[in-house]
């Protein structure tokens, strides 16, 4: 099987072939010597508006808590010191990056094969389940082997819990934002359902708590600690590989470049012989897979046991996040470093000046309005650039 | 233990289920509209938390419903007006700007209340307004014609919906605009100006819904008071084929399943009330299942337009 995209005939670059997809001509020689080069006016815009978009939106924020009578300035002081002021808070921004950045990457996938993943929640839970039942189920296996067999198993079930709204997409057409949104809510009543039955700790049984909680987790499959006396696990650096792996599965691999070719031109790719709805299935079920993982990681690296509330949104700021990372897995690192921090300092900032943390959650909605209504001026721009390469290739004739 | 199949609880199952229908419709009936203009707004689960809450509020302080009402309304507009400039104008992706948009609601719904209100609070809801000789009517008199007045609006607005779309040239505008915006352009029609008042349409029922859920049905707020019923909604829609009739069957149908679960719970079942909570969640992925292929959609939808792209 050929993966790698250098035997690949038709791969030669993104913006090569994305006039190769919009207009069936074959990319221009200008277009292929700049294939080679780092396209940074392109990185620019990238980075530019989602960056402007944040400002924005947190500008807007210091209007809100002006009607609501608190002080912008000591709030976003309080905030940015409650995520990056102290050792703590900076490891906590990083813990709740983790996930961010896990659900992101599954993001990315499935957005770029212009498939709508709204499942992060449920995948999320689906990944926290499977994690909690198979460490506590094969508890005599050692850590080595034990850790990432139940990685695999938490990225089976969430790949599972994507696959089902992706095989309904490919085969029944149905709509993938409303189906992934109600296993969405599916996965939260299966969590509360096994939560006070099986799952439920046989410690509060006996002592009649009946706490919504699972046993807690054999020691050896605890992810270790990076730093001592913080909560910043293994997963941080799990995530920064996997980010790694999926760009280049993204950018160097035949299965990577038949998503983006999907995303790009349905119809383009389906002449050229790619099955449309096979890739997006596929992709709705990798970002499951990775959402899940983001549910592995909160219970064998965070909580140690399995709890109601344990998503905490990450499935929507997930998406924020890969938005804000403009899709691309490297620039989900600091998107989600950047969202993680948010998150962190949001609660200081409640303690702080008495703001509700929900501001942040307000924020993160204008920021989603902010970036996708400013992908106007990067399609603008991508398409002026492409009458100029049109007008390189007349001249070279 | 009363049977669940006595008289007297299909009764009670039905009567809940007229109530339970209502903010449905509301929001169902203004996101067919924002449709068949060829948008699909995600986000009005987030306008009806916001307009719950401003009815909630506006009712709580000046104890006047229909002020109340009112304050919904107005904040649906708003907020329709974000999502069309937004959608329309800077011609985002529907189903991620729908998501800032629910974002907003649920943050700003939560932000609002934690600060103005606090706890939990109860307001003197719409009461019913029984109607003479009709509602005498064993079983059904009493379902149906002994309701607030929202719930009869919501089941008035079905025809009204319909006549709209089918009947006036408003309406065929509307249709033109979603099937086929470029040739709606070149005979003269704002492909623009139809969407963005498709959309607050759309937006003013769904803030109208809220307020149903707040001041009518529930009589209180608290944080994601909707718990997801205005994806449902979105969801009924597509169930619907864009058709108010159809989106109206949907509405009772699901509707009449959460009355069972309700029922069912009430009257102690042995069912896990988490099973019992998953079942109209998961009618709606087999309804959707079920129509998916045989539904045709508005043909731009969920496309922005731009003159001069095919």
């Amino acid at each position: 099987m050929v993966l790698f995209a250098a035997r690949h005939p038709g791969m030669i670059e993104i913006r090569a072939e994305e006039t190769v997809l919009t207009t069936g001509t074959p990319p221009s020689p200008a277009a292929k010597r700049r294939a080679f080069t780092v396209d940074w006016s392109r990185i620019v815009l990238n980075v530019a508006l989602p960056v402007l978009g944040v400002i924005f939106a947190l500008l807007l924020g210091a209007v809100m808590l002006l009607i609501l009578k608190a002080n912008p300035l000591a709030a976003y002081v309080s905030l940015v010191n409650g995520a990056v002021g102290t050792t703590f808070g900076l490891t906590q921004t990083l813990v709740k990056a983790t996930p961010l950045l896990l659900v992101g990457l599954g993001i990315c996938i499935a957005f770029r094969a212009n498939v709508i993943n709204i499942g992060g929640e449920g995948q999320i839970i689906a990944g926290a389940l499977m994690s909690t039942w198979f460490p506590l189920f094969f508890h005599t296996l050692p850590g080595w082997l034990l850790i990432p067999s139940t990685m695999i198993a938490g990225f089976l079930a969430g790949a599972f819990w994507g696959f089902i709204p992706g095989i309904l997409k490919a085969r029944l057409n149905v709509n993938e934002i409303l189906s992934t949104i109600m296993l969405n809510a599916i996965a939260l009543q299966l969590m509360n359902l096994l939560l006070q039955g099986p799952l439920m700790d046989p410690a509060g049984v006996a002592a009649h708590t009946f706490l919504a909680q699972s046993a807690q987790l054999p020691h050896q499959v605890w992810l270790p600690r990076l730093v001592p006396r913080t909560l910043l696990h293994a997963g941080a650096i799990v995530a920064v590989l996997l980010a790694a792996v999926v760009y280049l599965f993204l950018w160097r691999t035949t299965i990577g470049y038949d998503i983006r070719a999907v995303g790009l031109n349905p119809d383009a790719a389906r002449y050229s012989g790619i099955n449309v709805p096979t890739f997006q299935a596929l992709s709705l079920t990798l970002a499951g897979g990775f959402a899940g993982l983001a549910g592995v990681v909160e219970v064998i690296g965070v909580q140690h046991r399995l709890l109601e509330g344990l998503t905490s949104g990450y499935g929507f700021t997930g998406i924020v996040a890969a938005l804000l990372g403009s899709l691309h897995p490297l620039g989900l690192i600091p998107a989600s470093i950047l969202f993680g921090g948010l998150l962190v300092g949001a609660d200081t900032m409640q303690r702080a000046v008495q703001v509700p943390s929900s501001l942040i959650d307000a924020i993160l909605g204008l920021v989603v309005l902010f970036v996708s209504g400013s992908a106007l001026w990067s399609r603008r721009w991508a398409s002026r650039r492409r009458a100029g390469e049109q007008m390189d290739t007349e001249e070279a004739a | 233990m009363k049977s669940v199949f006595s008289v007297a609880v299909i009764s009670g199952i039905l009567n809940t289920m007229m109530g339970l229908a209502a903010p449905f419709l509301y929001a169902a009936l203004g996101e067919t509209i924002t449709q068949t203009s060829g948008v699909v707004n995600l986000g009005v689960d987030g306008i009806m938390l916001l307009s719950a809450f401003a009815a909630f509020y506006a009712a709580l302080t000046t104890g006047s419903l229909w002020i109340g009402l009112l304050a919904a309304a107005l904040v649906g507009l708003a907020m329709g007006l974000l999502m069309s400039f937004v959608s329309v104008t800077l011609k985002a992706e529907q189903g991620v700007s729908g998501i800032g948009l629910y974002m907003f609601g649920l943050g700003m719904s939560s932000l609002l209340f934690k600060v103005l209100i606090g706890t939990v609070k109860t307001v003197q809801g719409f009461p019913p307004v029984r109607i003479p000789v009709v509602a005498d009517i064993p079983i059904i008199g009493s379902m149906l014609f002994n309701n607030s007045i929202p719930v009869y609006g919501a089941f008035l607005l079905v025809p009204l919906v319909w006549w709209m779309l089918e009947k006036t040239t408003f309406g065929l505008k509307i249709k033109s605009v979603g099937q086929n915006p470029a040739a709606a352009d070149s005979l003269g029609i704002s492909v623009d100006r139809i969407r963005y008042i498709s959309v607050c349409l759309g937006a003013v029922l769904a803030g109208i819904a809220g307020a149903s859920l707040s001041i009518s049905l529930l009589n209180l707020f608290q944080d994601n008071l909707t718990a997801g019923q205005g994806f449902i909604a979105v969801a009924l829609v597509y169930f619907g084929g864009w058709n108010p009739i159809g989106v109206l069957g949907g509405a009772l149908l699901f509707s009449v399943v959460n009355s069972f679960q309700l029922w069912v719970q009430v009257l102690g079942v042995k069912i896990p009330a988490s099973v019992a909570v998953m079942l109209p969640y998961i009618l709606t992925i087999a309804a959707l299942t079920v129509t998916a292929n045989r539904m045709r959609q508005p043909a731009a939808l969920n496309r922005p337009f731009e003159r001069g792209e095919s």
